[in-house]
């Protein structure tokens, strides 16, 4: 641990040369990983924003198909057609754009680089992360990729339209699909600029989880957090280069007449030259990614998850070292069992064999996760911060959306749901609840230390409850209509198979209603968020008696992250409600020599 | 109405007001004190969870039954029982784990709510609990591929010999079809030569293309193997037949196929389900475009010999274009002079 503290003076001096930053040293170009968590944290939530109403608009279309949107022609006059009604192409490019925003920018930038970037540091006991240049260029190049993919929405023929896996053919051809012009190129260059900046990121965070521990935190006294990092920022460094060569290879296609993914095409009056390329070659290749991705946006969910259930049911979190050895199998297993998304496809059966075993194996360690935290709760002394409540909520959402994964995953099963309204349920519910919950969950519990101040709880309650109770109903529906056979990705249902959707229209019709009251509670949470940053109640350094390091810093910490020396490890994060001890939380910068009290026969392994 | 809505919107942000103050009020007079919540909301967000769970598990439930008829596709093929058995036992498998594990959670979570004179009970792990809940799935699971795969195998695996073997081509936005005709043989076909009118690109200096018929609607027989040849001129779509749990994607430049054995006619079907304006369809599950959502066919089970007295009416396909089909001959005169013998015979 020597190289640690030469680092330390290091920073220490640098920092005290510039002590009196510019404006735009501190906020905008900032090297501090704190101000950059908060840039992502503030990215993502405006992200979000335009996620969530694009569903709202789509989920209109869906419950209420004959509604006149007239008077919305202000803001997007354009995306209507003459009767007032969503255009069908209009109707794609939203459900694309909500697709591509909710996973790649709200949960995986939002949220890794809000968190990771966060608490890595503070929770190891680290100044700043490896490279604080680097990880200043990881977010410009999010920002940058997220000006293009913004500016995609406004371009002629609207942004990219072929769903969020943007397939190719659909996706390389514009005769196919007006998105596939302009707003396509736009969508592949956004992206190319976003894994710049994830691979930044995630090198970034896995080198300071690898280098820059302080003394004493060996890796089996990390806290959960940070595992749950450091397999997340693994995944995404060996998993996102793939997309961009899968990317580049469309790219290619597109613009230079090569068919990597296209072959005996007839469209548009004409046939093309294109032959001897393999459309499933994409679908391979983006797989490969997003089936990590789905992970990458789960994980660091679960590691919030853990730290905040352990110190609000003031117990340690059960079964430390089975948490870390079921992160570790998902993440190897998630990289073997991308095909489950493609069992119908067109591939090999036999393929479909393989990947359904690889599939339900990675099952155990999910579920395993899943009894952990229960078993944490069980004789714990449970405190329900709007934090806590935020992580019960996504252990629920992880089970009820996990357990239908044990239908898709096997592919005889998959054959009939694939591509329906049951996936939309199951991953709405799975990744997109759960992990979302799990943002939530970090945001209300370390607010008092990104902002010094804390945030209402009764305005937090009232979130949470309109929340849960909201995605619950806004997303177990879908299961029913999906097992009956409704298509995802479709614009209207009048045209199927008569009988049908009238005995569907009052459910979907129920669903819009209860997303519009979800969506409309969010407003609850953003003013909570900007009120309390300004006007919230002074917090204290450790308002919620918690363990972990980040606590021993001062309330508003500067840059360098502690004043003094670094807090040596002694321990590890979760003593909560030791026998004998006087409080029942010890700090993990509190040495054995001092409380005797409560020293046990096996903390030699902790 | 509008007023209305205004009101209520009104009274929420005054509610939401009132509740936002009263914690910043009470948590400005506890302020110094060391107590990790200030208020009785640990108890009544204990008593909501219970709420909540109660009324979770009931509405799931409460629908399920109420609706099974309505979201429960009737099954119209041979190997969709068996997946169905599987599909159920999943559903009974993962629904109490559903159950059992979201009621212990929010037991414990009311159980275990915050008492300032108890202390949590310091429990890092139980070895034996670990193994039990790690086996135990993975048994099930286990259990659970073993039938699946069984399945796959049969359902993906080669199609019966005396399979009626139909090509269905999708395109931008609807699904053409093509049967062998006498020879019971499908033509070769090229994608070059595709256009306007020889929709998927039949090669007629194949003869066995020569007597291929395309039907307006597709019809199937009952009781016997269907093997679909399928292919895609422009993206990817796919054919999905929810009634039969049967679907694939059609994929241009990469043929895929797949079979099953209908069981019930659509008349039977029309009986069943109490109308008369039930059609079997197929209908197009993987997005493709502008009129995705509309890409559809109706697709016609008969008994046998209706279905073979419909294919001997049918005309083939040059039959019905003889235009086309000369003007194919005078272009490629020289080298089918054998092909032409052929036609004539026809
Ligand atoms: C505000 C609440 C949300 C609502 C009401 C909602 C609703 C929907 C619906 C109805 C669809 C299917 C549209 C169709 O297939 O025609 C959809 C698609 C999708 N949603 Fe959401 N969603 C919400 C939040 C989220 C979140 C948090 C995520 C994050 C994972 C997410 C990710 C996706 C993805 C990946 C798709 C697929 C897009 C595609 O088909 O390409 N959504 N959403
Ligand atoms: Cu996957
Ligand atoms: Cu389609």
């Amino acid at each position: 641990m020597k190289e640690t503290k030469l680092y330390e003076e290091k920073v220490v001096d640098a920092h005290e040369e510039h002590h009196e930053q510019s404006f735009i040293r501190k906020y905008i170009f900032s090297e501090d990983h704190k101000t950059i968590a908060k840039q992502f944290l503030i990215t993502g939530i405006f992200w979000a924003i335009i996620g969530g109403a694009f569903s709202f608009l789509f989920r209109i279309q869906l419950g209420f198909p004959n509604v006149d949107l007239t008077s919305l022609s202000p803001i997007i006059g354009n995306w209507l057609t003459p009767q007032g009604k969503i255009d069908p192409e209009v109707y794609l490019a939203l459900i694309t754009m909500h697709g591509t925003i909710m996973v790649f920018f709200v949960l995986t930038a939002g949220l890794s680089g809000t968190f990771l970037n966060f608490l890595i540091p503070l929770q190891l006991g680290a100044r700043d992360m490896a490279s604080g240049f680097l990880n200043m260029f990881s977010y410009w190049f999010f920002f940058l990729s997220s000006v293009i993919m913004l500016t995609s929405i406004f371009v002629e023929g609207g942004p990219a339209s072929g769903g969020w896996t943007v397939y190719p053919p659909l996706s390389a051809l514009p005769q196919a699909v007006s998105g596939s012009g302009l707003g396509m190129t736009l969508w592949l260059v956004s992206m190319s600029f976003f894994v710049v900046s994830a691979l930044l990121g995630a090198l970034n965070y896995i080198t300071t989880v690898i280098n820059l521990r302080t003394e004493g935190m060996t890796f089996f006294r990390m806290p959960l957090t940070i595992w749950a990092f450091l397999i997340t920022a693994i995944l995404g460094v060996l998993s996102f280069p793939v997309l961009l060569s899968a990317a580049l290879l469309l790219i290619m296609d597109r613009t230079f007449g090569t068919s990597f993914y296209l072959s005996d095409i007839y469209i548009a009056g004409e046939a093309l030259s294109n032959q001897g390329g393999s459309a499933i070659l994409f679908q391979h290749l983006f797989w490969f990614l997003g089936h990590p991705e789905v992970y990458i946006v789960i994980l660091p969910s679960l590691g919030i998850a853990s730290e905040v259930i352990a110190t609000c049911s003031r117990k340690p979190i059960f079964g430390y070292k089975a948490m870390v050895y079921s992160l570790i199998g998902i993440g190897i297993l998630s990289f073997v069992v991308w095909a489950h998304h493609m069992f119908i496809s067109g591939m090999n059966p036999f393929l479909g064999s393989v990947f359904t075993i690889l599939t339900l194996i990675i099952a155990v360690p999910s579920a395993i996760k899943s009894f952990n935290y229960i078993a944490t709760l069980w004789r714990g002394n449970i405190i329900f911060t709007p934090a806590m409540l935020f992580s019960i909520g996504l252990v629920s959402f992880f089970i009820s959306g996990g357990v239908t994964g044990l239908f898709l995953g096997n592919s005889v099963i998959d054959i009939n749901l694939h591509d329906t309204y049951f996936v939309v349920a199951h991953f709405h519910i799975v990744m997109g609840s759960a992990s979302f919950f799990g943002l939530f969950s970090g945001v209300y519990h370390w607010f008092p230390k990104m902002f010094g101040r804390m945030m209402n709880r009764n305005l937090g309650y009232v979130h949470f409850w309109f929340t849960f109770i909201g995605a619950y109903l806004v997303f177990f529906p879908l299961h029913y209509i999906g097992i009956a056979g409704f298509p995802r990705r479709y614009y209207s249902f009048t045209n199927f198979e008569a009988g049908k959707i009238e005995s569907f229209m009052d459910l979907n019709v129920f669903v819009t209603i209860a997303a519009g009251i979800t969506f409309a509670a969010q407003f609850i949470f953003l003013f909570n968020f900007f009120y309390s940053i300004y006007r919230g109640r002074k917090a204290s350094q450790n308002p919620w008696k918690s363990n972990t390091l980040e606590w021993t810093t001062p309330v508003n910490p500067g840059h360098g992250n502690w004043p003094g020396k670094i807090p040596k490890v002694e321990r590890w994060a979760y003593d909560y409600s030791k026998p004998g001890a006087k409080e029942d939380f010890i700090p993990q910068n509190v040495p054995y020599s001092k409380t005797p009290e409560s020293n046990l026969p096996e903390d030699e392994h902790h | 109405m509008n007023f209305i809505f205004l009101l209520i919107g009104l009274l929420l942000v005054i509610v939401l007001f009132q509740i936002f103050r009263s914690s910043e009020i009470l948590g400005a007079a506890t302020k110094k004190t060391s107590k990790l919540f200030e208020d009785g909301n640990n108890r009544y967000n204990a008593i909501l969870g219970v709420i909540f769970l109660i009324g979770l598990i009931f509405s799931i439930f409460w629908y399920a039954i109420k609706e099974y008829k309505n979201y429960n596709l009737p099954i119209a093929s041979e190997h969709a029982p068996d997946v169905e058995l599987l599909f159920w036992v999943t559903m009974a498998i993962t629904m109490s784990v559903f159950v059992v594990t979201q009621i212990v959670m929010f037991y414990f979570g009311y159980k275990y709510q915050y008492q300032e004179d108890r202390i949590a009970e310091y429990y890092t792990e139980n070895n034996k609990l670990e193994i039990i809940w790690t086996i135990i799935p993975a048994i099930v699971l286990t259990v659970l591929i073993g039938w699946g795969l069984y399945k796959w195998n049969e359902v993906t695996g080669p199609a019966p010999a005396d399979s009626e073997v139909i090509e269905l081509v999708g395109y931008q936005f609807a699904w053409a079809s093509r049967y062998p005709g006498d020879d019971n043989k499908l033509g070769s076909y090229n994608y070059k030569l595709t256009d306007v009118e020889n929709i998927v690109g039949i090669d007629f200096s194949d003869s066995a293309s020569l007597d291929d018929f395309m039907p307006r609607e597709i019809h199937i027989p009952k009781g016997k193997p269907v093997l679909l040849k399928i292919r895609a001129r422009d993206v990817i779509h796919s054919v999905y037949l929810p009634y039969f749990r049967a679907q694939m994607n059609a994929v241009p430049g990469m043929p895929t196929q797949l079979w099953f054995i209908p069981t019930k006619t659509t008349q039977e079907m029309r009986e069943e389900m109490g109308n008369d304006n039930f059609n079997y369809e197929i209908i197009c599950n993987k997005i493709c475009g502008r009129a995705h959502f509309s890409m559809k066919q109706n697709l016609i089970v008969e008994e046998e010999w209706e279905y073979i007295k419909w294919k001997k009416s049918q005309d083939s396909w040059i039959k019905k274009n003889p235009d086309y089909f000369a003007n194919f001959l005078k272009n490629n005169a020289n080298d089918l002079a054998v092909l032409n013998n052929d036609y004539e015979r026809n």
